[in-house]
């Protein structure tokens, strides 16, 4: 039995002819802090959706929190405890932002716990999500009224709000001033605090060097360095890959 | 708890609504009140799954033959009440929405919509082949003339259709504020979000495809003994798969309310020009009215009140 919330082997992926990702093997200790970068179309996101099971037919095993995952569709992964916000974000165009907060809850949270909440519960528990990432003014407004970055801010709450173990932000902060990117990084510490496991995707570098324990380099479909995250930069070759594009 | 409530005032609306066709004391009203009331059941059922979940199904005729048909068996087989063969068309075309939502489950948009219709055209072929409920010719299901306390047989089978209407509202109105709608909202909004938020979506689909599929089949039960004659021609008629969409879509598809305005309107309306001028001309009729809407009130009868509604209340309070 081994610490690590994620286990990823030889993860493989194509799109027809061509390959996405290639032989990842990627290990996630609970509790830690990891980023994941690399430059444009190097394959992070597809890796993110083959994790939770956003897309199929990938090669390799994945493993979660023990046990075997492959099998399993989305939502069961997301009941299981693994959460992501949408590099572009996705909301639920004909629901309030509260409402958007809402399906989580009642379908991850209280559908992993068995246990029923009630309106109040979640009206309130919205509420918090939402002050969070600082969009309780805007919670009954539709997403059609809110501005790119604001609707950053509702995909991360969105995730964070199906009370993950692992959290899997893809460039939540893409478009957000200094203050709020820092203000983001603090969030994601904070909640790491409270014992979640986040990965952050992120082409911010200040962020990710601020956030990350680790750090995983992808570049076009394979995994070229992890490690700390002052030593992987510092990587020749993750220099050559950066300046290369 | 507030579904019990609203149950009991639409139960007081039916009460009321049946009285008054009493009052008026005239056949017609009761034939075409039945039509009318049909239509709300047909269209708040396909509302379930067209509106709420976004998956347009162009096969509601086939459903309510369904319901016609396993109607016109019984009669054969062994004859029972029609609330009993209600029942039994509600659980016979429940199953054959979920056999569909099976077959269809990774079809979306346009291709599950042809998908509804090749069933539609697929259950047609069989009745029709089919001798012992009347195959191409049709089949007479004689009704008596009258019935046990009402008397007239036609105001029986109109509060039939109106209890059938009372159910059909309630169950929608409940879904709408229920956890179950708000899944049924994320399928229409982003499917992936939705699985990504824990929406076990497959699953909420084939929920609102027995659902929807049982309460066509219901609406068609008592169908061969309004019509005394039915033919598969008349139960799979393109008026039952043209208005059960257009008449959510004119009202309204957010809420239970715009299938209820749609099915009234169009529904009346098509009575209206049924005596006048022929009902040959209804189904054009629908048509052009079902396009002026989608181009211009895509949120229909109701969508058009709310925004009205919302400018008088702006415009009333100056900024
Ligand atoms: N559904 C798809 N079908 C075909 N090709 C795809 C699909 N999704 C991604 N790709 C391709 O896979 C490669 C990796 O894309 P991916 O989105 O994972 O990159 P990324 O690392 O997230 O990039 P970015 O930093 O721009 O977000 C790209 O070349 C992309 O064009
Ligand atoms: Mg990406």
């Amino acid at each position: 039995m081994s610490a690590n919330l994620l286990e990823v082997e030889s993860l493989g992926k194509r799109f027809g002819g061509f390959i996405a990702l290639d032989g990842i093997d990627l290990a996630v200790a609970a509790g830690e802090r990891v980023g994941l970068i690399g430059p444009n179309g190097s394959g992070k996101s597809t890796l993110v959706n083959c994790l939770c099971g956003a897309l199929g037919n990938y090669t390799g095993a994945v493993r979660f929190d023990g046990r075997n995952i492959g099998g399993l569709s989305a939502h069961q992964r997301t009941r299981l405890g693994m959460a992501r916000s949408f590099q572009l974000p996705r909301p639920f165009a004909s629901m309030t932002v509260a409402d958007n907060i809402r399906v989580p809850l009642v379908y991850a949270v209280a559908a992993r716990s068995g246990v029923h909440m009630t309106n109040e519960q979640i009206v309130t528990r919205s509420a918090e999500m939402l002050a969070l990432v600082g969009l309780a003014d805007k919670a009954r407004q539709f997403p059609r009224d809110l501005t790119q970055v604001e609707m950053r801010k509702l995909e991360l709450a969105r995730a964070m709000a199906a009370e993950p173990k692992l959290l899997i932000a893809d460039e939540a902060m893409a478009g957000l001033s200094h203050s709020e990117v820092e203000d983001i990084v603090a969030l994601l510490i904070r909640l790491n605090q409270r014992g979640i496991t986040v990965i952050l995707i992120e082409h911010i570098m200040r962020a990710v060097m601020t956030f990350s324990q680790r750090l995983v380099v992808l570049v076009s479909g394979k995994k070229i360095a992890d490690g700390k995250p002052d030593e992987v930069i510092r990587n020749q070759e993750v220099e050559r890959a950066y300046l290369g594009q | 708890m507030r579904s019990g409530i609203f149950f009991l005032v639409a139960v007081v609306v039916a009460a009321i609504v049946f009285g008054c066709a009493l009052a008026i004391n005239n056949d017609y009203v009761f034939f075409a009140g039945y039509t009318v009331l049909q239509f709300i059941v047909l269209a708040t059922a396909w509302n379930i799954l067209g509106g709420y979940t976004g998956y347009v199904n162009f096969g509601s005729a086939a459903f309510f033959a369904l319901g016609a048909y396993s109607s016109v068996f019984m009669h054969k087989f062994y004859p029972m009440p029609i609330p009993v063969l209600i029942v039994i068309a509600a659980v016979i075309s429940g199953l054959v929405g979920l056999g569909m939502g099976y077959l269809t489950l990774r079809l979306r948009g346009a291709f599950f919509a042809i998908a509804t219709l090749a069933l539609a055209v697929v259950l047609q072929t069989l009745i029709v082949n089919w001798n012992y409920v009347g195959g191409s010719r049709g089949a007479y299901v004689v009704r008596p003339a009258t019935v046990a306390f009402l008397g007239n047989y036609v105001h029986y089978l109109f509060l039939l259709m109106l209890g059938l209407a009372v159910i059909a509202l309630t169950v929608a109105r409940t879904i709408e504020h229920s956890s179950l709608g708000y899944g049924f909202a994320t399928i229409r909004d982003d499917e992936l979000a939705a699985e990504a938020s824990g929406v076990p979506t497959l699953r909420l689909k084939l929920i609102a495809t027995t659902i929807s599929g049982a309460l066509m089949g219901m609406a068609g039960a008592p169908f061969p003994y309004y019509i005394g004659y039915l033919q598969p021609s008349s139960a799979f008629g393109l008026e039952y798969a043209v208005n059960s969409i257009a008449m959510p879509i004119i009202g309204g598809t957010a809420t239970w309310l715009g299938p209820l305005i749609g099915a009234i309107v169009l529904g009346s309306l098509q009575q209206y020009i049924t005596v006048t001028i022929s009902s040959s001309v209804n189904v054009l009729i629908v048509g052009l009215l079902l396009v002026i809407f989608v181009v211009i009130a895509p949120n229909g009868i109701v969508g058009l009140v709310q925004s009205i509604l919302r400018r008088r209340r702006y415009e009333r309070k100056p900024a």
